[in-house]
């Protein structure tokens, strides 16, 4: 604001030009504007976290009340230590890391590998190769088919001797054309001559590849990891769908199926306090800001990856 | 090289020249090995997962009672029925219903959702304070990282049904319409899609803006600079300088969305879904995709085939939008996705 206003004076000192303070005056008036707005929205995009870590911590009194607004009120820890103390909670959090560390790294080196290969123009096939993969792009299959082909794939891994369903989930699922494109266009971004220098000191593809392009395009290997994690880390649909045992459940799943099921719990019988402290609901609130402080934490590191991931550009080959 | 080039070329010339084509190619082959290795674990993938299940579509025109555990479930086995399942399911209502929704809920979507994140990035752009943005920033971009489960069940806890007085948003809206009289917003069909498209710009137009942001950012100062001098006004600088600035970004991201019009997000609509009454808000949240879930994945007198049908003709319906829109912003400005 203070600049703004420091030009606005310098323009008006000018005078005569009536020009420069029309505009002057409408961008001030665009700026409040604009403050008014961002800060509005950002508010509205945390508070319902902050709500919900309120409610996790506040009395069940006060909370069947409506009176937490923003604040927590009569402070209570007891549905939080519940949700520490749930087995199935736990068990879906080393499900969720499992299938996140595991499904990143095999996506990545699939999109990698693949997305290095695409980015030669000299591949005998090459257009060929292009097409297959942005097709799926454009057609899918659809949730019959695919989730027919899911339960085949699971059955085929338990015949081979794979009974845990998680990697189900971490090999058939996951790679996304998109995310290949994204490196292939930022390997095809780097220097021609680089790669022929390699060649001739003697370095192959696997060399060229691993110790020059991909440290040459640190930034979209980064974003493209980024995109797979957070994909990993919130898949639902298909987790539920395929994998049965629920010893093998991501944290997702688990938490669908223990608010739903308090809520049908809460539709039935009424609200009753759990040990006459806490609210069901605070049990539930628990549960999602539990789910959330792993994001919250990493969210920092990450966050300077976001501006690389959305340099689009086309997908044409 | 080839015949036409050259017409005077006896048989065997051309012979040699194509065998040598041929081994010219297997030369490049051979010498890109390496690649080809590369390129396996990719194509073994698309193959198993992609293109697998769209092969199986075939069974659109099957009878499929039974699924069995072979790859397909048995799309390849099961006996033909030619279009009795189109047929069917055109002569479903429901399916109808389905398929309006999903238009409905895309074009709000785009009409709602598209412009939101571009009005975003130009006030982001406005805001000098760097502290007051960047924390702006962090705070409207959090939304996006939050897994579909936890949103939508936060959504179910603030338009809460089971106590009036918990269910804070509903609380809120209630006291402001009285006469609404419906707390238990999520099993209100009235109510869905403005749940769906206000959720939805909750979690993305923050992150959506970086974008537009970055095309703002990379807009010549001197542009403005000389609007200024003609003595444009606000307005008048971002009709004409900033919106021309960004049109590619715009173009891209609007054929983006256009292409992805038929793929509402079924993850997301099949969890409010879950939130109300069981079937309580089917008659404006049902999707083809849900109505797919809902009916024929769980009813045992559908068969799978009718399920496929529905797949098939959703997918292709879609990709004729992908690749309209993409033609058609590339005959209007040079700009194209594919």
């Amino acid at each position: 604001m203070e600049v703004s206003g420091k030009s606005t004076q310098k323009i008006v000192k000018k005078g005569g030009n009536k020009g420069y303070t029309k505009s002057a005056a409408s961008e001030i008036v665009f700026r409040v504007v604009a403050y008014i707005f961002i800060i509005a929205f950002a508010l509205v995009c945390i508070y319902p976290l902050i709500y919900a870590f309120s409610a996790a911590i506040s009395g069940g009194d006060a909370y069947n009340a409506g009176k937490v607004v923003l604040f927590p009120v009569d402070i209570q820890w007891n549905a939080f230590l519940s949700v520490i103390q749930m087995k199935a909670f736990w068990n879906g959090y080393s499900n969720t890391l499992f299938v996140t560390l595991f499904g990143t790294v095999w996506c990545m080196a699939i999109s990698i590998l693949g997305g290095y290969a695409l980015s030669k123009r000299r591949l005998a096939g090459h257009k060929f190769f292009n097409f297959l993969l942005i097709f799926t792009m454009w057609f899918s299959a659809g949730i019959v088919p695919t989730t027919l082909n899911y339960w085949s794939t699971r059955d085929l891994f338990l015949s081979m001797g794979i009974a845990d369903q998680k990697w189900v989930i971490v090999i058939a699922m996951g790679v996304a054309a998109f995310n290949i494109i994204l490196l292939r266009n930022a390997f095809e971004a780097v220097p021609k001559e680089i790669e022929e220098a390699a060649t001739v000191d003697g370095a192959n593809d696997f060399q060229i590849m691993s110790k020059i392009y991909v440290p040459m395009s640190k930034a979209t290997v980064a974003t493209v990891a980024l995109f797979y994690g957070i994909s990993r880390w919130n898949g639902y649909y298909w987790a539920q769908q395929v994998v049965t045992d629920s010893l093998d459940w991501p944290l997702q799943v688990v938490i669908q199926r223990q608010i739903s099921a308090a809520a049908d719990e809460a539709a039935e019988f009424g609200i009753t306090l759990i040990d006459g402290i806490y609210s069901p609901d605070a049990a539930s609130f628990a549960m999602i800001i539990a789910a959330i402080i792993p994001i919250i934490i990493i969210y920092p590191f990450i966050q300077k990856y976001f501006a690389a991931g959305v340099n689009v550009g086309g997908v044409k080959e | 090289m080839s015949a036409k080039a050259m017409p005077k070329a006896s048989a065997a010339e051309v012979e040699a020249i194509e065998k040598n084509h041929f081994k010219a190619v297997a030369h490049d082959v051979l010498r890109d090995w390496r690649l080809y290795v590369l390129l396996l674990p990719m194509m073994f993938f698309l193959l198993c997962w992609k293109y697998f299940p769209i092969a199986s579509m075939i069974s659109s025109f099957k009878y499929m009672p039974t699924t069995d555990s072979s790859f397909g479930g048995g799309s390849f086995t099961a006996l033909w029925n030619g279009l009795d399942n189109f047929r069917y399911l055109f002569a479903q209502p429901d399916f109808w219903a389905a398929f309006r929704n999903t238009f409905v809920l895309s074009f709000y979507g785009l009409v709602f959702g598209f412009p939101f994140p571009i009005i975003l990035a130009l006030f982001f752009n406005e805001i000098r304070l760097k502290a007051v943005r960047s924390v702006a920033q962090v705070f409207s971009y959090l939304p996006k990282f939050i897994s579909v489960v936890v949103m939508t069940n936060l959504i179910g806890m603030l338009l809460k049904s089971s106590n009036p007085q918990t269910g804070v948003v509903a609380g809120i809206i209630g006291g402001l319409f009285e006469n609404i009289g419906v707390y238990d917003l999520t099993s209100n069909p009235g109510a869905f899609r403005s749940i769906y498209i206000i959720s939805d710009i909750w979690e993305g137009a923050g992150y959506g803006s970086i974008v537009y942001f970055a095309a703002i950012l990379g807009i010549s100062p001197t542009s403005y600079e000389a609007a200024r001098i003609d003595g444009a006004s606000k307005m008048q600088q971002l009709l004409y300088v900033t919106i021309p600035g960004m049109a590619g970004t715009l173009v891209i991201m609007l054929i983006l969305r256009i292409g992805n019009l038929l793929s509402v997000g079924y993850e997301k609509v099949y969890l409010l879904q879950q939130l109300g009454k069981a079937g309580s808000t089917w008659s404006t949240s049902q999707t083809v995709s849900t109505y797919v879930i809902n009916v024929v994945m769980s009813s045992p007198s559908v068969h799978k085939g009718i399920g496929s049908a529905a797949d098939l003709f959703n997918s292709l319906l879609s990709m004729f939008l992908v690749l309209g829109s993409n033609s058609i912003a590339r005959k209007m400005s040079n700009t194209s996705l594919f």
